[in-house]
């Protein structure tokens, strides 16, 4: 459903397209996250490491809530046609952190590629702070 | 202070080749369950010529290396002062698993603010399919804290 919601460029701008809450950040998730994507920065799995850092406890990798927050756009470009995605990293997203994804329409223009949405994307934790602010771009189908 | 003559230098080539539980153990850690990810029949369904490789993960092809963050040691940075400040890709054409996959990386800038307190360090890659085709172009952003 969430692809066709694009609309072959009839939606409004602004228009809210996806959104999805996931499970708090667990401590697992981060060994998980960290062997699946070859970040072995300590910062985010051995709380001696991070304290010894100037940080109170260990912290979600960025990629993890940017792949999250991707996922959004990817499925709104039926996996194929997503043709760029930014972020820029606000907060550090701690351990228990419920991260909502949004992902928001921000207008259509005319690409090198063909027509492309340009596609506004949000996450942000419980308390509404935002954690990344980015975007995509999806080529329409 | 970040050593400001590496702007522009090369860090090096490298050859990886993504094995498809690879994929899945990625796609497992960040909840994805698009089928395309698990099942190379479920890929050729939607146009695709094998397992594609997700959307982010050519940051964790960076790293899958012997020596992931061979950057830090040779900008003498210390791994507790860096944070993820910026990430950027751009899709040319597909990547798959079970293919080489050529990666190159330089950096582009490294820059500072607020007096010096942050640095701020640009790293510019690009991977490439086994024919030379440029799939995806990325650009990394990391701060340096100082202090």
């Amino acid at each position: 459903m969430a692809e066709r919601e694009l609309g072959g460029g009839a939606v409004a701008p602004g228009t809210v397209l996806a959104e999805r809450t996931e499970a708090p950040v667990t401590r697992d998730l981060l060994a998980r996250f960290a062997a699946a994507s070859y970040d072995s920065n300590p910062i985010h799995v051995d709380i001696d490491f991070a304290k010894a850092s100037g940080y109170p406890d260990v912290f979600a990798h960025g990629m993890l809530i940017m792949a999250r927050m991707v996922r959004l756009a990817n499925d709104l470009a039926g996996g194929t046609r997503l043709r760029s995605v930014s972020t820029r990293f606000v907060s550090i997203t701690r351990v228990g952190d419920a991260i909502t994804s949004t992902a928001r329409l921000a207008r259509y223009e005319d690409g090198p590629t063909g027509r492309v949405a340009v596609v506004d994307l949000i996450a942000a934790d419980q308390a509404g702070d935002i954690k990344l602010k980015g975007e995509a771009t999806i080529a329409l189908a | 202070m970040v050593d400001r003559s590496w702007i522009g230098k090369d860090l090096g080539s490298f050859v990886v080749e993504v094995a498809p539980k690879e994929v899945r153990r990625f796609v497992d850690a960040i909840g994805d369950d698009r089928p395309m990810y698990r099942d190379v029949e479920a890929a050729r369904a939607a146009g695709l010529a094998g397992i594609p490789i997700p959307p982010t993960y050519p940051f964790s092809l960076m790293l899958d290396r012997e020596d992931p963050f061979v950057f830090l040691r040779l900008l003498d940075i210390p791994q507790g002062k860096i944070l993820h400040a910026e990430q950027r890709f751009e899709y040319h054409a597909p990547l798959y698993a079970d293919e080489p996959i050529t990666l190159t990386e330089k950096v582009a800038d490294i820059y500072d603010k607020k007096g010096g307190a942050l640095e701020f360090v640009v790293l510019d890659a690009e991977a490439r399919r086994a024919d030379g085709t440029l799939a995806v172009t990325m650009r990394r952003s990391l701060v340096v804290r100082h202090g």
